[in-house]
């Protein structure tokens, strides 16, 4: 049983109203709203418990430690790995940032990084960066004309051009769209390519299992899954994790300093220089609790009724263009209505109380393949219902008739 | 305050809730004259907007006044800029310094356009016509 109603009542951001309209939050693939139960744990930590991890031998210190240690346990399990294969990092960005320059000394010039057309400016950037210091070349993974990744033409020309490295998303946080990724990652095995996902979007919704999937590395952002802003990080597969040069250094990090030379620890306490976001991973427990306390069959299909609802009522309205894949999707709609910038849409939608991104939703090679400026993306979570979809479409079709 | 602007403001002081205030706003910029696109260039682009926003500033020697146009892709962000254009075109620059945009959109109820978190550029128009006006005095 999914009780729509009872979760709602649990994330109180849902209650609020916007321009004076019951606010409609249709933006969760930019952050998810948090359930009660990680406010309060924030809450909590800075009033009861705060004290600095790792170090210290007094009872809060003590006391931290075991729950910042306990909420990597908890997400390792949620991914089904081992909690020394987890790192926590300021964000899904600073984790490929984090990969990204931990395996600058094993590229060499010529290398190649493949990357598919439709990745999140985060998880091009960094590559490209890394392809400049390293002279390694990033290339581009095919795509198909309607925007979707082809699995087997992916796997081929990874087959043939024997990329040194390959980073693809999970889910395409402007289309939404979900990569079957099983092709792709048996492909860079045969050729012992290392793989990244980017699983900031597909994360929540997803519920991965890691060793199913089996990359080399899968990163995330805390507060695309119900959990705190400034927080997120990313899966190693060990023995390659602890063989990444180290990000950033300095305290926390190391096993012995002298001053002339240090020794630094194994993953994932090398990468984790300095005072973490202790308050975050902590808090984060709670929102790991809340998705794992959900059965996921129950929470994938009420989700996938909320989308296919709002996809039906969007194809309905004579104008509308859908971009998204309709039928594997995490619940990400990018659409444009006729000539209409989706800003002008975006504004007006707004003005009724309904909260949805438009411009290029940090893809812009995606629009430049559509020719166009940008999309409205209406995306849902678990917490969204037919009611919201309903509320959209009367707050869309009114906009179009101001436009019109 | 110039008398152009008073008239093209009317309708938006007196329209009733907000989509009539932006119905108004939409009807300004569709009245503003469409910018040939060979000015269209990259250079003119305001810089900051998440709409695109082509803005020229001259200064007209003789007469001792700003010359302001432009235009913008979406149909929100032209029609604020017409009232912008509206506001400082052919003023000298004595007059543009005493100008505060922000009170303006204030009394209209469309302060929260010039926050710089809006992202649309409407500050970042005003600034420049600010910056111009203070290197003419």
């Amino acid at each position: 049983m999914f009780d729509i109603a009872k979760i709602r009542a649990d994330f109180p951001l849902l209650n609020e109203t916007v321009n004076e309209q019951p606010l409609v939050y249709l933006d969760s693939a930019a952050t998810s709203q948090k359930p009660q139960a990680v406010i309060d744990a924030l809450a909590r930590f800075y009033s009861h418990e705060n004290a600095n991890v790792h170090r210290g031998r007094h009872t809060l210190s003590e006391n931290a430690t075991r729950n910042y240690e306990h909420t990597r346990t908890l997400l390792a399990d949620y991914f089904s790995v081992k909690s020394n294969e987890i790192v926590w990092t300021k964000g899904a960005t600073e984790s490929i940032n984090l990969i990204a320059n931990g395996l600058a000394s094993q590229l060499n010039p010529g290398d190649k990084i493949a990357l598919s057309a439709i990745e999140h400016h985060a998880n091009i950037v960094p590559w490209q960066q890394l392809a400049q210091r390293t002279g390694a070349q990033v290339i581009i993974l095919p795509i198909e004309s309607d925007l979707s990744i082809n699995s087997e033409h992916c796997s081929e020309f990874i087959t043939q051009q024997r990329p040194k490295i390959v980073a693809i998303t999970h889910a395409s946080n402007t289309l939404g769209n979900i990569t079957d990724l099983a092709p792709i990652i048996s492909a860079c095995k045969a050729i012992n390519a290392i793989s990244v996902v980017d699983g900031a979007q597909a994360a929540m919704h997803l519920r991965p299992h890691l060793p199913e999937i089996s990359c080399d590395f899968y990163v995330f952002s805390a507060h695309k899954m119900l959990g705190p802003t400034g927080l997120g990080g990313l899966y190693g597969r060990y023995e390659l994790l602890n063989s990444l040069d180290v990000y950033q250094t300095g305290g926390e990090m190391i096993e012995t300093v002298s001053l002339t030379q240090s020794t630094f620890r194994d993953a994932p306490g090398k990468f984790e220089a300095g005072t973490p976001n202790i308050a975050g991973v902590i808090a984060f427990a709670e929102a790991i609790n809340y998705l794992t306390s959900l059965d996921f069959q129950h929470m994938r299909q009420h989700e996938h009724t909320v989308f296919a609802y709002a996809i039906n009522q969007l194809a309905a309205i004579d104008g509308i263009r859908i971009y998204s894949n309709q039928e594997c999707n995490i619940g990400n709609i990018s659409f444009n209505y006729k000539d209409e910038h989706p800003f002008d849409l975006a504004t007006l939608l707004d003005g009724f109380g309904v909260a949805v991104r438009s411009g290029h939703h940090c893809t812009q090679p995606i629009m430049s393949q559509l020719g166009i400026p940008g999309t409205v993306r209406a995306s849902f979570a678990l917490y969204n219902n037919k009611d919201d979809v309903d509320a959209f479409i009367n707050a869309l079709k009114n906009s179009i008739e101001l436009l019109d | 305050m110039n008398s152009t602007f008073k008239a093209v403001t009317k309708d938006i002081e007196i329209a009733a809730g907000w989509q009539q205030k932006y119905r108004q706003i939409m009807l300004l910029g569709k009245q503003l004259p469409a910018m040939p696109d060979a000015l269209k260039v990259d250079d003119a682009l305001v810089k900051g907007c998440e709409s695109k926003v082509w803005l020229y500033i001259e200064f007209d020697h003789s007469e001792n006044s700003l010359v302001l146009a432009g235009d913008s892709d979406t149909r929100i962000v032209k029609g604020l800029l017409a009232l912008i254009l509206a506001l400082y075109n052919g003023l000298t620059p004595e007059q543009a310094a005493q100008i505060n945009a922000y009170d303006e959109f204030e009394r209209l109820g469309l302060i929260n356009h010039l926050s710089p978190s809006r992202g649309n550029g409407i500050k970042a128009m005003v600034d420049k016509i600010q910056t111009m006006a203070e290197q003419k005095r």
